[in-house]
């Protein structure tokens, strides 16, 4: 039972289809000038359309990235240099993905500055907090995730754009957990997400540039992808990504409503069932497939483990499951407990029946857990 | 002795998450209420895990400090 479509979702039916026969049509250099290349470019630019249109951006301004975080990287670091002339600080929320964050360090380590601002305990980004940072002098680039990918909270975007509006600073939006899912608001300048989100194949990227964008490739040139990302694109997978982003979207409010039962369903259950457990995140106005919980006195390592023996494979913010050993730094911009800390993501696949049979089996596996640390 | 001077002391140092909050929970209903333990803990979560367990189970998080160069946390039985 997979529960980890936060992480990647298994491959839409419409992206396998679309990856098999553009493994035979797709394999051409888009840039060359003989029958085959012109085939390749034919089906990549219908891509970018298909992508363009369930945006609602323009197809030019659609660039395809390696990754959702080469993705983050760039439009960080793109971004950044595209305003050198406006200052060299960059606003971020507390909660931004590790990309964004490391791409934040990298900045800073060539002598830019770096804000971020606090979130509060169901895990949203304080709006004065972010209106007083972006208007801050030399602000460069503002980052705000469109909705957390640990714990689910969507992030005002509309209302932080408006701000960032007013200061006269572009916005750039990570919307990995949205794209497919929920829309998201307009005022954005930049835009990244990740196919394996939405069912496509790993290893592409979306990155968007709204036209009058002042945004330098940090990359040495290269003339693919409007000089915005170098390398040859991994075409079949794109066209996958397409068409698995065509089928998402046309069915993502009845699904969105279905995950959402499903999510409300463990929040309320967990709650009823295991003692001394913190369900974080938004309860409300959050991603309909996510949902996050810390179990106090368990091992998050240790529970993971429990969960994959019997069958559940999710994901943990708790630092023994990270390869640095820290707790999840959203989790601790919340405020919220790092240990013990288990992450559902749901996805089409996922069924009531697998929900049900977690909840059975979680409280045995946590009580176990705690007794034998003597809890 | 003020107040906040600790009734004991945990010395939780290259425990990890979640052995310095056991540690506390085990201990604090020992000590009389209104007394301060601290945790020595040099695990980074404990930083976040202390003031949440204690927000938790309606304990008073007093605050960290550093002993010796160690990562300290107050922590007053309240109930």
């Amino acid at each position: 039972m997979y529960f980890d479509a936060a992480t990647a979702t298994p491959l839409h039916p419409a992206a396998r289809e679309a990856l098999l026969g553009a493994l035979d049509d797709g394999w051409a250099d888009p840039g060359k000038l003989y029958t085959q290349a012109r085939r390749a470019r034919l089906l990549l630019d219908a891509a970018r359309d298909t992508f363009a249109q369930v945006l609602g951006v323009r197809p030019d301004e659609v660039t395809f990235a390696g990754s959702g975080s080469t993705a983050a990287h760039a439009a960080v670091l793109g971004g950044l240099a595209g305003r050198r002339r406006a200052g060299a600080a960059l606003v971020r929320s507390a909660i931004e993905h590790s990309a964004v964050l490391h791409a934040g360090e990298r900045h800073v380590r060539a002598g830019g500055t770096e804000t971020a601002v606090p979130v509060d305990r169901l895990g949203r980004v304080d709006l004065d907090a972010w209106a007083q940072a972006v208007s801050a002098p030399g602000v460069a680039l503002a980052a705000l995730i469109s909705a957390s990918h640990e714990v689910g909270t969507v992030q005002p975007v509309a209302a932080a754009a408006a701000a960032c509006r007013e200061a006269g600073v572009p916005l750039y939006v990570d919307a990995a957990q949205s794209l497919g899912r929920l829309s998201v608001p307009d005022g954005w300048s930049l835009l990244t997400g990740s196919a394996r989100k939405w069912g496509g194949p790993p290893g592409v990227g979306l990155l968007v540039v709204r036209k009058g964008t002042r945004w330098v490739s940090p990359y040495p040139a290269d003339d693919r992808e409007s000089g915005r990302f170098p390398g040859a694109p991994d075409l079949p997978a794109i066209i996958a990504a397409a068409a698995s982003l065509h089928a998402v979207h046309e069915t993502a409010a009845q699904e969105g409503e279905r995950q959402s039962e499903l999510v409300d369903r463990v929040r309320t259950t967990v709650a009823a069932t295991v003692p001394d457990v913190e369900i974080v995140g938004d309860p409300v106005d959050r991603l309909p497939h996510v949902v996050t919980f810390s179990c106090l006195y368990v091992d998050g390592e240790a529970l993971l483990t429990a969960l994959d023996r019997r069958g559940f494979a999710v994901s943990s913010g708790s630092a023994c499951t990270s390869s640095t050993l820290q707790p999840s730094h959203v989790l601790a911009a919340m405020g919220v407990l790092t240990h013990g800390n288990i992450r559902l993501s749901l996805h089409r696949d996922s069924t009531a029946e697998q929900v049900d049979r977690f909840l059975a089996e979680l409280p045995g596996i946590v009580a176990a857990l705690r007794a034998e640390v003597g809890m | 002795m003020s107040a906040d001077t600790p009734v004991e002391v945990l010395n939780c140092l290259g425990q990890r998450c979640p052995l310095p909050v056991i540690a506390l929970a085990k201990r604090l209903p020992a000590v009389p209420v209104g007394a301060v333990v601290r945790v020595l803990a040099d695990d980074p979560a404990a930083a976040v895990d202390i003031p949440a367990w204690c927000r938790m189970r309606a304990q008073e998080y007093v605050g960290a400090i550093a002993v010796d160069g160690s990562p300290a946390f107050d922590v007053r039985r309240l109930a």
